[in-house]
């Protein structure tokens, strides 16, 4: 654990609008202006490009495709060391050589939103028209945007259907929109510690997140690309208030308790005195050094709109009508972000629409973060969907 | 998430006979009445063995209801479409003719309201196929009789303060419910303590005092 003050961070990299559009080890694909990407917000966005991962071997007929989709937070580089914290991919524990998403089997994707900041086109990047970052003239965009983005970069690679979509989290959104809006392109689908809507409570969580953003004075209307600013405190503090949403009352106690940090005494001051408060110090100022403060508006507002059974009538099996996906839902006793009875209602509707739906509520502590932890009934269950799902689609055991 | 304390309510058999292959004898039963390639839903399902079983056997697209949480994710990791979910309060949000066969094996006893979730397996299915365990068996009624306690068998194990089996029947009892629901009754087997199927052309009172557990399948009666 390490104790930071958040006054003394060292400047922005010089090259970081740079890097936003010319990410260090990912692919990219370019759409031109002849392929524009038609947003929910009634515009379209054009030039844009994708960064991406990808592991293992696409097959012949090319049905071992397995899209992961990222978290407000994450990134491509799920199962590969990150090329700006050092640290191992974000769901290596699930993705890789003979893990549950073994990529010795399937052709792993995983590409960075619209919107984000890692190399995908997002308000970080330069904006065509003036040669500057887009900063808040990016327009707002959606989970369903993001889709269709994604929707285009299989097209590029020439993949018809998704062998298939996983992701947690903001990534179980994403998982959702694709089985509702491409149907007979997902042969399965994991939403994982998701909901089908984002909840008052979740809305509100993000909006202070967004507002610790905005009162940065740092921040500049979002335009410190280009006024060599940066919201460092601000888009700590958001990070910092979000990290106790991931967690759970149990897990922080069992970690830290009320210990005290490096001393045996209360200092009388508001120094972080325990541990926890080191702790979220720490989430909050590692976290901006990998991501932009303008992303995190964008994303968490995406997230905000999502509300499935809206764009199908209100009625929320109507957006699995007809559903041939093979789906498998996941939620955690102590996610209070994504309580189960988000993912009850949403089996609910798959069944009301007679889809093929698995659910499973796995006992943890850990809170939403449980899906990117080491949760060996998490490992178990998703193995072994995927193997059912793997012989009813006829895939050969390796590729 | 709080549960209801019926945790493990189907998996009440601890010593059932067996086929020579390992299956268990009324879930190969229950089987034989389902025709090939047919939708199933399995309600109270358990570690999924019938599932299995239809799946090898009869080549049916199934799906599976259960209320242990242990018994859900066992089965979802077999790769079999199970979720979590009460057969009193989750068989309303299926939708009319969803499936061809609804099966409800050996958790009759143990729903708060057997009659209403009768009704709604066969309308959710044509078909429905319902196991239980008698209760007109002699072995109980001689628990009864002449030792004056709550019978305890093979089939029913538990005390009676710990037990998940809350609704009893006999087979004449069920027989009964199924005039009053109106359904039409398509087939019936009874096992004796060995797992043998009685005699078919046995009354039905030969039946309820020596058959130890019954299958039924029903169907709607227009």
């Amino acid at each position: 654990m390490v104790e930071t003050d958040l006054s003394s961070q060292r400047e922005a990299p010089d090259d970081a609008p740079r890097d936003a559009d010319h990410p260090r080890d990912s692919l990219i694909a370019s759409f031109g202006v002849d392929k524009p990407l038609k947003l929910d917000a009634g515009v379209e966005l054009s030039p844009f490009q994708i960064a991406y991962k990808t592991y293992g071997t696409l097959n012949a007929d090319r049905s071992n495709a397995v899209l992961i989709c990222h978290a407000l937070t994450g990134d491509q580089h799920v199962a590969n060391l990150h090329p700006v914290t050092k640290k191992s991919g974000w769901w290596e524990t699930l993705v890789g050589p003979g893990k549950p998403i073994d990529t010795e089997r399937y052709f792993v994707i995983c590409p960075n939103v619209v919107g984000a900041c890692m190399g995908t086109t997002g308000p970080s990047s330069t904006n065509p028209k003036t040669g500057n970052p887009w900063g808040l003239e990016f327009p707002v965009i959606t989970i369903r945007d993001m889709v269709r983005a994604q929707a285009m970069l299989l097209d590029h690679l020439g993949i018809e259907q998704l062998f298939a979509v996983a992701g947690g989290s903001m990534g179980g959104m994403q998982v959702l929109q694709w089985a509702a809006s491409y149907p007979s392109r997902v042969f399965s689908a994991l939403p994982i510690a998701c909901a089908t809507r984002h909840s008052a409570q979740n809305i509100a969580f993000h909006e202070v997140g967004r507002q610790a953003i905005m009162a940065d004075p740092e921040w500049r209307g979002g335009r410190y690309h280009l006024e060599g600013t940066n919201p460092r405190r601000g888009l700590a503090v958001a990070r910092m208030g979000a990290h106790i949403t991931y967690l759970s009352d149990a897990a922080l106690h069992r970690k830290f308790g009320r210990k005290f940090q490096d001393r045996e005494n209360p200092t009388f001051s508001f120094d972080a005195d325990f541990e926890v408060e080191s702790y979220l110090r720490y989430q909050g100022i590692s976290f901006v050094e990998r991501f932009d403060a303008n992303s995190y508006l964008y994303l968490t507002r995406a997230m905000d709109y999502f509300d499935l059974a809206a764009d199908y009538g209100g009625v929320l099996a109507n957006a699995f009508k007809g559903a041939q996906t093979r789906f498998c839902v996941i939620s955690f006793t102590s996610d209070w972000l994504f309580p189960t009875s988000e993912s009850r209602a949403m089996v609910h509707a798959l069944n009301a629409a007679s889809a093929r739906v698995s659910f499973a509520e796995i006992v943890t502590d850990k809170g939403h973060d449980a899906f990117l932890l080491d949760e060996p009934e998490l490992f178990a269950i998703v193995r072994g969907f995927l193997d059912g799902a793997r012989k009813a689609r006829g895939l050969a055991a390796k590729s | 998430m709080s549960m209801p304390p019926r945790e493990k309510a189907n998996l009440n058999v601890v010593s059932i006979a067996r086929t020579p292959g390992g299956a268990r004898i009324d879930l190969v039963m229950v089987a034989e009445m389902v025709e090939r390639g047919v939708k199933v839903l399995d309600v109270g399902c358990g570690d999924g063995e019938l599932l299995r079983l239809l799946s090898e056997s009869r080549d049916v697209d199934g799906r599976g209801i259960e209320l242990s949480r242990e018994g859900v994710n066992e089965c979802v990791a077999k790769g079999l479409a199970v979720i979590q979910g009460d057969a009193d309060t989750d068989l309303a949000d299926y939708p009319d003719d969803a499936f061809d066969y609804v099966i409800l094996s050996q958790t009759l006893q143990a729903t708060r309201h057997p009659r209403v979730v009768l009704e709604h397996m066969l309308r959710i299915g044509r078909h429905a196929i319902v196991s239980f365990p008698n209760f007109g068996h002699w072995q109980v009624r001689l628990q009864i009789l002449l030792f004056g306690h709550m019978p305890r068998t093979d089939m029913l194990p538990y005390s009676w303060y710990d037990t998940p089996n809350i609704h009893h029947c006999t087979i004449k009892d069920f027989r009964q419910l199924c005039t009053e629901v109106g359904v039409k009754l398509e087939k019936a087997v009874a096992l004796n303590a060995w797992g043998s199927p009685l005699r078919l052309n046995a009354p039905w009172w030969f039946w309820n005092l020596f058959g130890e557990q019954a299958v039924f399948l029903l169907s709607r009666k227009d």
